[in-house]
């Protein structure tokens, strides 16, 4: 029998008290797809990560093609032929596509782009690509980012193929070229992995599955052998139906009028088109769609960070003015009770300062309350120590710098502290990224009860089984547009999906 | 005419130390590396470069011109490199800051040149001093063509250095945009992670960019204290490098990170230097022409503001350390 | 096919250290600092001096006569102003290298009071006004480079620095041009009269006290108030300032008038406590071994004191075994750069650790 193209030996990888990967031994075999699932934080990429050189693994062997090696660098995985595509395409935009075929080739002398794009447009032809060689990566969508990225493995004789998420950012057209594409490499006898957390492409495109939980590997199977829900239970541990406890509104109060709202970006494309909803008290608006067409921009125009046309009425609590909040400070919106929580790709990055401890993390929303100069640290630390028995956030203490703390903790703090400021609108986006599903469930509870508390909650979320069952409406932002607003009780996530990929009909359900 | 004629030669002679020390700046901007310790490394290579040539003199009595010219350009180029291989070990392999990193090497470089200098000085009973072979070897033009009328003194009467200078220039803007390597260079300095995922040896790179640019930096200063046109003329004057290398520093940011730029950059600031000595500025206090140079880099910076193409950008990881495990 | 790796791990990994507990992470720090001074000595002794009878001598001609040490004092008083000046721009992550021109502007402004309108105010009046106009022009020399930053983001390194050549050059523009002492062959700016002095107090002019008052101001400025805690914020993340609604503007261009304001007193002391004229080099560089201080001792106002003290000696001390060894006094500079560098170096033994090798592969074990 022929060896497998790599096979892995109970690999290990630690980041400090984190084990990010527990004892995995794993075949990749020639001429097959292999499909490595797992849910977000499972290890997947981390795994991979070291056959590509980023990582080095703490213990256990590699073997390629039956002999055992080392992978110290990305140049020892390019030798071995392993080429790995990462989720941040790892290309210099300044540069052409076919400047990037060559980085770090070991040849000296002059640069011809004109050899390095013929011999692309060769590539291109045996599989099905399209790519302008001359083209700055600047000036191409991600899509076309990502055919370059495959193109530059193929052009330094990959025979493995890893890609991370490969479909997180392409349209439905786009993946579907994709997969033809990675099938006729298949054919070609490349051997390829894709890491996945969605099933139906795992079912559409793989020959065999390996299902990774919490850095363990808990199953290897044939996909054809196999189902959906086989799949979830392994991938999740215990059969899972989302049951998300979802009250009725009353009342709903409105809070939040948004009239025509716009926004253009730095290189003048249009963001937001025409944005027309309203929030209501007593409800949670999800918002759908796929990563960055919009959600952003919204969210952060509506709390005074991002600057936009159009109206945004805000309605106090019973009786008082509405109020219009664009042109207003963020610090004055903020006093208003909108307050926004945006969980970035880096956890830290907005909202929560890494090195500053619990309490003093605390403090970013309140520090500016009263006339005095200085800064009230007893009350932020009185909350960080509730925040912190509340929700159950592990940490050695409160004088603890944030950045030590797992992400899920980190979340935990950080939406803890938006509602402990009791706002009239919680807007908080991402909130859940990269948590297990029980710290998840936590972070949901948490904004229903800030929804019958009588908050306007407005959560942009990435997992649409989750925004079906959690959110009273849901709007559908496609290309900075509302592609429809749906009843959260009365729609599937098949119709939530169809909106985000198409400018259908407009569709408008009455809340 | 003549006043012209003069005015461009000594605006030529000006513009080249700090020419040196753009293009080495240049280099090691490329790689991610922001070096602001130009000015001590140009201190570092004035003092060994004088150092070299005054040793020379002294162990042979009757000094060779080519044999001073290579013996100055080498030590100024290692010394110098010396202080950016500092540089480089602190923020490449121990990752400290690069700002500060540089801030210190400035005040150590400074201290160095000032300190050997006077060392040499005080053996020297005094101060150190080349002799009149080794000053000509810093100042002479070429025999022969110099003497060609207007075109001689415009074109050929310039030192040794001013072409190596013009020549680095050339080398770089095509090592840059036409070779492997130079193309390699530049990727590491706008995104580490990827020149490393492509299997470029980023921090060999880094290093090697960081060092060699030092050098070059260096001959800056070795230019300083050896030409007497434009610097103290084999004599090691206290602190005689001050503020070139802040200048150098800021003509990579105008020149957009590009070597024949940085030579129309070099030549701007370098007029500027010494236009009061040619022409009368009507209403303008001698002494303030001193600080021309440093006006018109400000008012550059602000004009910068309003020219931000693709292409006109510092290499994006500029400033920033690469670890690859970081998390 | 066949793949020709038959390489070993490498000998020395290098792995991110759990937090390390401060004591340890300042015996680091404190050790480098006795690197620095042992390269220090290798270099003393290559040139064929004592290091340890040089060292001593620095200590000698810095501390152990009251001549000495006022003359230390006198150093060290503008230093740790200038290091505190720096201390909230640093904070905040704006590299103000601009003190030096910074406190340039503060003493072009009190050198005017001091020249022209001495004696039309009482001495207190006088003190007081001096002190106010040259915190104001060096707070609005420090807001100009803060201004462009804020708003467009230019480089403030090398916008601060610019600035330093041109407060300086326009001093030269004094000393040549306006201001210059008529009566003299070489010009310069005349000396003040007495009443523009500022009275000593145990033998050091009064300013050492300001700058220990200010030592406390800084302190409690930067962790006790709110305007301490959004340096803070800014300097640590822009984006989280902004999402947590601070005004990012106003607070980089507050700070820095702060900072230039106190580098402008730093510049009043200088001009009315040390030198009673002003010149070229009335700055004389403190404003950038500040840097040196300020970063030495992690921002602490506290440290800086230790520091400063400690740079001050080395300075003194170097004139003295200047006249005792011959040794230039430059020698000072050299050390305060090996300090720095080496403290620098010391930071990644306080962040990282080494992993060493476990095993091999297929190579000769």
């Amino acid at each position: 029998m022929e060896a497998a193209a790599i096979q892995l030996k109970n690999l290990t990888k630690t980041f400090g008290s984190v084990v990010a990967n527990d004892k995995v031994s794993l075949e990749i075999r020639h001429g097959e797809i292999l499909a490595l699932l797992g849910e977000n934080g499972s290890g997947k990429t981390t795994l991979m990560n070291m056959l590509s050189g980023i990582y080095y693994p703490d213990g256990g062997e590699i073997f390629v093609n039956g002999k055992e090696v080392i992978i110290d660098s990305p140049r020892d995985a390019f030798d071995l032929g392993i080429g790995m595509i990462h989720q941040h395409f790892k290309l210099v935009d300044v540069l052409t596509a076919a400047e990037n075929m060559v980085l770090g080739i070991k040849e000296k002398g002059r640069l011809n782009t004109k050899v390095i794009g013929e011999k692309m447009r060769e590539i291109c032809e045996q599989y099905g690509f399209n790519v302008d060689p001359d083209k700055k990566i600047y000036d191409m969508s991600v899509s076309e980012k990502q055919t370059v990225e495959i193109v530059k493995m193929l052009y330094r004789g990959a025979e493995t193929l890893i890609l991370d998420e490969p479909t997180a950012v392409l349209t439905p057209q786009e993946t579907e070229k994709l997969f033809a594409v990675l099938r006729n490499m298949k054919k070609d006898g490349k051997a390829i992995v894709i890491i996945t957390h969605k099933l139906n492409e795992v079912m559409e495109l793989s020959d065999r599955v390996a299902v990774l939980r919490k850095g363990i590997h808990v199953g290897d199977l044939v996909t054809a052998e196999t189902n959906p829900q086989e799949l979830t239970n392994l991938m999740v541990g215990h059969s899972v139906t989302l049951n998300i406890e979802r009250t009725l509104c009353e009342k709903p109060v409105k809070k939040l009028e948004v009239r025509c709202l716009c926004c253009t970006n730095d290189d003048g494309v249009k963001v937001l088109d025409n944005i027309n909803f309203d929030a209501f008290g007593g409800e949670v608006l999800g918002i759908a769609g796929i990563s960055g067409c919009g959600q952003k921009e919204l969210l952060e125009g509506i709390a005074g960070l991002q600057k936009v046309t159009g109206s945004i009425i805000f309605y106090p609590e019973d009786g008082k003015q509405p109020e219009e909040l664009n042109g207003k400070s963020p610090m004055e919106i903020i006093k208003r009770g909108v307050s926004l929580s945006f969980v970035p790709e880096d956890r830290l990055g907005m909202g929560l300062i890494g090195n500053m401890d619990l309490a003093d993390n605390m403090m970013l929303r309140s520090y500016n309350k009263g006339k005095s100069p200085f800064a009230d640290r007893k009350t932020p630390a009185e909350l960080a120590e509730k925040v912190v028995e509340e929700l159950e956030v592990v940490t050695p203490g409160i004088d603890v710098p944030v950045r030590n703390l797992s992400g899920g903790n980190v979340q935990k703090i950080l939406v803890g502290r938006e509602i402990a400021s009791e706002p009239s609108v919680l807007m908080s986006a991402y909130a859940v990224r990269g948590l297990d599903i029980n710290t998840s469930y936590t972070i949901y509870n948490l904004m229903n009860e800030q929804k019958n508390r009588g908050a306007a909650v407005i959560y942009v979320g990435e997992d649409l089984d989750v925004l079906v069952e959690l959110c009273d409406r849901i709007l559908v932002l496609c290309d900075g547009k509302v592609s429809g607003i749906l009843d959260g009780r009365n729609t599937t996530k098949e119709e939530v999906g169809l909106l985000m990929t198409s400018l259908g009909g407009e569709k408008e359900v009455s809340a | 005419m003549d006043t012209l004629l003069n005015f461009i030669v000594a605006a030529v002679l000006a513009a080249t130390p700090l020419l040196f020390g753009a293009l080495g700046e240049i280099i090691t901007e490329k790689s991610g590396n922001l070096n602001l310790g130009v000015e001590g490394m140009m201190f570092m290579g004035g003092v060994a470069g004088l150092a070299g040539t005054y040793y020379y003199e002294k162990a042979v009595g009757e000094p060779n011109a080519v044999v001073s010219m290579i013996i100055g350009v080498v030590c100024a180029f290692l010394c110098a490199m010396f202080g950016a291989f500092i540089y480089s070990f602190l923020t490449i392999t121990l990752r400290a800051n690069q700002n500060v990193t540089g801030l210190a090497l400035t005040t150590f470089g400074t201290g160095f040149g000032n300190f050997f200098g006077e060392i040499m000085g005080n053996a020297a009973g005094g101060y150190v001093s080349v002799g009149t072979v080794i000053k000509a070897a810093f100042d002479e033009g070429i025999p022969v063509l110099k003497d060609i009328p207007v075109i001689g003194k415009l074109l050929f009467d310039y030192n040794f250095m001013v072409y190596l200078a013009l020549g680095l220039t050339i080398i770089l803007a095509y090592f840059l945009s036409k070779t492997k390597t130079g193309l390699n260079l530049r990727a590491v300095g706008e995104s580490p992670a990827t020149a490393d995922a492509a299997g470029i040896n980023v921090t060999l790179y880094k290093y090697l960019a960081t060092c060699i640019g030092g050098g070059i930096s260096g001959l800056g200063g070795l230019y300083i204290v050896m030409n007497s046109a434009n610097g103290t003329g084999g004599v090691w004057v206290h602190n005689s490098i001050s503020g070139y290398g802040w200048l150098a520093v800021a003509i990579v940011i105008f020149a957009t990170w590009s070597p024949v730029k940085a030579l129309i950059c070099s030549l701007v600031i370098g007029s500027l230097s010494v236009i009061p000595y040619y022409y009368q500025i009507p209403f303008i206090h001698s002494a303030i022409y001193e600080i021309f140079p440093y006006i018109a880099t400000v008012a550059v910076l602000i004009i910068m503001i309003f020219r931000k193409k693709k292409s006109n950008l510092p290499p994006a990881s500029l400033g920033l350390a690469y670890f690859r495990e970081e998390r | 096919m066949t793949y020709e790796n038959v390489k070993k791990e490498p000998l020395i990994r290098v792995a991110k250290r759990p937090e390390l507990s401060s004591k340890k992470a300042m015996l680091i720090r404190f050790s480098s600092v006795l690197v620095a001074l042992m390269i220090g000595g290798i270099l003393i002794l290559a040139l064929g001096y004592n290091p340890v009878s040089v060292y001593a001598g620095i200590v000698e001609g810095s501390l152990m006569t009251p001549t000495a040490l006022k003359a230390t004092a006198k150093i060290a008083v503008p230093l740790l102003g200038a290091a505190l000046a720096i201390a909230p721009a640093f904070k905040m992550k704006f590299w103000n290298c601009g003190a030096e021109g910074q406190i340039t502007i503060g003493a072009i402004a009190s050198t005017y009071f001091a020249l022209y309108q001495v004696d039309n105010l009482p001495t207190p009046i006088f003190f007081a006004v001096t002190f106010v106009v040259s915190a104001i022009f060096g707070g609005l020399w420090g807001l100009i480079p803060a201004f462009f930053k804020a708003r467009w983001g230019t480089n403030e390194t090398l916008f601060t620095l610019m600035l330093n050549y041109i407060a300086i050059g326009f001093v030269k523009y004094l000393r040549i041009g306006p201001w210059m002492d008529k009566g003299q062959m070489f010009p310069k700016i005349p000396m003040f009269s007495k009443s523009a002095r500022l009275p000593d107090v145990l033998g050091v002019h009064i300013g050492w006290i300001i700058v220990l008052v200010l030592v406390i101001f800084i302190y409690v400025y930067m962790t006790r108030t709110k305007h301490g805690y959004e340096i803070a914020v800014v300097g640590e993340s822009i984006s989280t300032a902004r999402y947590s609604g601070m005004n990012v503007s106003k607070i980089i261009m507050r700070t820095m008038f702060l900072s230039g304001a106190i580098a402008g007193i730093v510049g009043w002391m200088l001009v009315l406590g040390t030198n009673y004229t002003l010149s070229d080099t009335t700055a004389n560089g403190y404003g950038f071994t500040a840097i040196v201080v300020a970063w030495l001792a992690k921002l602490n106002p506290f440290v800086m004191v230790l520091i400063s003290v400690f740079l001050a000696v080395l300075q003194k001390g170097s004139n003295t075994i200047q006249t005792n060894f011959g040794i230039p006094a430059s020698a000072s500079e050299v050390l305060t750069g090996l300090i720095l560098l080496c403290m620098l170096g010391s930071e990644f033994f306080i962040n990282y650790r080494f992993v060493f090798r476990k095993k091999t592969v297929g190579g000769d074990d």
